[in-house]
């Protein structure tokens, strides 16, 4: 019997041929992510009673959550954060404003394909959009790997999807991997590997392929990916970062289900409030009223998505009851955003810019609804009072889509508007 | 370990952000933390300061999906919350309570029948689960083998220092 990709990379990592889904292995990771929460590893790395971290060279911490500062409390962990980062010699630590966490260790090329990657953030799967392994863990966990080097991981079992098509004018991988999530469940992957394959995903870049093994985590997957190809090598050329090891599923590996997608036959998608399995066509919930448009976040804070709303924007202004506000990735995404003129663009129809980070995704800062207001956003969670009041809603859609709603005022089908 | 308590009974897909908003992530203060426990969760308003020391919450499918935040254990914990017993669990929410010593039990057939307020017992080495309130019991699924070990430790930290 042949091995998926989580089965193949696994055994490799704990050193035999062969791993079943459901046997517990003992791994060490190539990388440990944390980002504002690394102030809560750090206190209970310290009752464990270990001095020294297991490898400073192998952990990365960027602050992104709570960026800068919005109280005293955060501003007391982001020194902590600091302070033991220099004590311990960890080089790989981005201050405020650097970026979101997963946005940074991929165009730093922290993670290279074949990478076990772990993070204390729960769309950690992103990293298999570089045909890695990532998956979410918390503090307590991390603390121990930042002790011992080691976690133990039970193997999952896997998904396969199988994706052929093109995309139609206006519909994009957000579009798709909503339809899936909506498909499959905000359980349907639960603890389970998600494999995306078939002709489709060689016409998907790499900033598609973090979408959509991003959004996995919201049907619940342990570790999305899409495996190396020339996309994946293309993409590290251009880094100038060489390394990392291809792991290929076999083709007779076992599958606890397969699915099928023809992203020809897509429309863009919404997920409405209060799951991201609550999935719509867009066109289904047109005219509803928004209070706040968001584009950004590490679901699509990237150029090609300030890009892409930028596009459908031209000539146009956000609606004049609508704040609209846009948090690029990255701080390189927001230099180039500044250097191809897509944030002018962006300010002159009318929005916000907020500095590369979070933002109002996790509820936190920089955009909190009121009670009763609506968003939509291109973020990656719309769960209850998500952003803010308990009885604000939450609608999450594409760059396109975002801009469409932000500019008309209600939720708009970006085909209409191009 | 058996525990007894009243049940707080809740439906399918409590996420984290229903069990311990993102606005309090920064909150350190155990007391404070406790008093946002499931705040956000539809019917449970009270739950934060009405819940007492041995209860139960008794929930739905995928229960604490979302994020990775390990405060959506440590709420419950500090309010005094006894176990969580759900039909599922999400992934990362489960790894948290295993590595925080903090008993939680996968019971498939659980809580269609259990209401607010029904006593019951939970045999967290067994995996059965009394209703005392209906006579009526459900066996779930106890933790075995390295998860048996850690949850036992008390969580991985003890775990560690046990076995270090």
């Amino acid at each position: 019997m042949g091995l998926t990709f989580a089965e193949k990379l696994l055994a490799f990592k704990a050193g035999t041929d062969f791993v079943q889904p459901g046997q517990i292995v003992e791994v060490s990771p190539d990388v440990a992510m944390s980002h504002d929460n690394a102030g809560l590893v750090i206190r209970q790395f310290r009752q464990i009673g270990v001095d020294r971290v297991w490898d400073p060279s192998k952990i990365v911490i960027p602050l992104d959550h709570r960026v800068p500062a919005e109280s005293t409390k955060t501003a007391n962990a982001h020194k902590s954060i600091r302070e033991f980062v220099k004590e311990q010699g960890i080089a790989s630590f981005y201050d405020v404003g650097e970026g979101v966490c997963h946005q940074v260790l991929v165009e730093k090329g922290h993670v290279l394909p074949g990478m076990l990657a772990l993070g204390t953030d729960s769309h950690t799967t992103s990293y298999g959009c570089v045909g890695a392994f990532g998956t979410g863990i918390g503090a307590t966990e991390m603390a121990a790997v930042w002790a011992t080097g080691k976690i133990w991981l039970r193997v999952p079992e896997s998904i396969r999807v199988h994706v052929h098509g093109s995309f139609p004018e206006m519909v994009f991988p957000k579009d798709f991997i909503l339809h899936l999530v909506g498909r499959l469940g905000a359980e349907g992957a639960n603890y389970c590997s998600v494999e995306f394959h078939g002709p489709a995903m060689a016409g998907i870049g790499i900033p598609g392929r973090f979408t959509i093994c991003n959004l996995s985590m919201e049907m619940g997957a342990k570790n999305a990916v899409v495996p190396v190809d020339r996309v994946t090598t293309a993409f590290f050329e251009g880094l100038k970062v060489t390394g990392g090891k291809a792991f290929h599923p076999d083709p007779d590996a076992a599958y606890v289900r397969e699915e099928t997608c023809n992203i020809s036959l897509m429309v863009p998608q919404v997920a409405c409030p209060h799951g991201v399995d609550n999935v719509k066509p867009v066109a289904e919930m047109e005219g509803t009223r928004i209070d706040q448009a968001v584009l950004g976040s590490c679901t699509n804070g990237r150029i090609e998505d300030l890009r892409e709303a930028a596009s459908v924007m031209a000539g146009r202004r956000v609606h004049p009851h609508v704040r609209m506000l846009v948090v690029p990735a990255s701080r390189t995404v927001l230099l180039e955003g500044i250097r191809t003129g897509v944030i002018t663009e962006l300010i002159e129809a009318g929005a916000v810019l907020v500095n590369p980070g979070c933002g109002p995704c996790l509820g936190a800062h920089e955009g909190i609804l009121a009670d009763g207001e609506i968003c939509i956003a291109s973020t990656n969670r719309n769960f209850k009072g998500r952003m803010g009041s308990p009885t604000s809603e939450v609608y999450l859609a594409s760059p396109a889509t975002v801009a469409a709603s932000a500019v008309a005022g209600k939720i708009t089908d970006p085909r209409r508007v191009k | 370990m058996k525990l007894k308590g009243r049940a707080w009974v809740t439906g399918d897909d409590i996420d984290t952000d229903q069990i311990y908003h993102g606005q309090y992530l920064p909150v350190t203060d155990p007391h404070e933390m406790a008093k946002h426990a499931m705040e956000y969760v539809p019917g449970m308003e009270n739950f934060p300061r009405e819940a007492r020391s041995g209860d139960v919450v008794v929930a739905g499918k995928n229960f604490g999906t979302g994020s990775s935040r390990e405060h959506a254990v440590l709420c419950l914990q500090y309010l005094g919350i006894s176990c969580v017993v759900a039909k599922s669990f999400s992934r990362i929410f489960f790894r948290n309570a295993v590595n925080l010593g903090f008993p939680v039990i996968e019971c498939p057939e659980i809580s269609d029948t259990m209401k607010t307020g029904d006593i019951v017992e939970v045999h967290v080495d067994s995996g059965k689960i009394i209703d005392l309130t209906t006579g009526e019991s459900f066996q779930g699924i106890p933790a075995s083998g390295l998860e048996k070990e850690i949850a036992g430790s008390g969580g991985l930290i003890e775990y560690l220092k046990k076995n270090a």
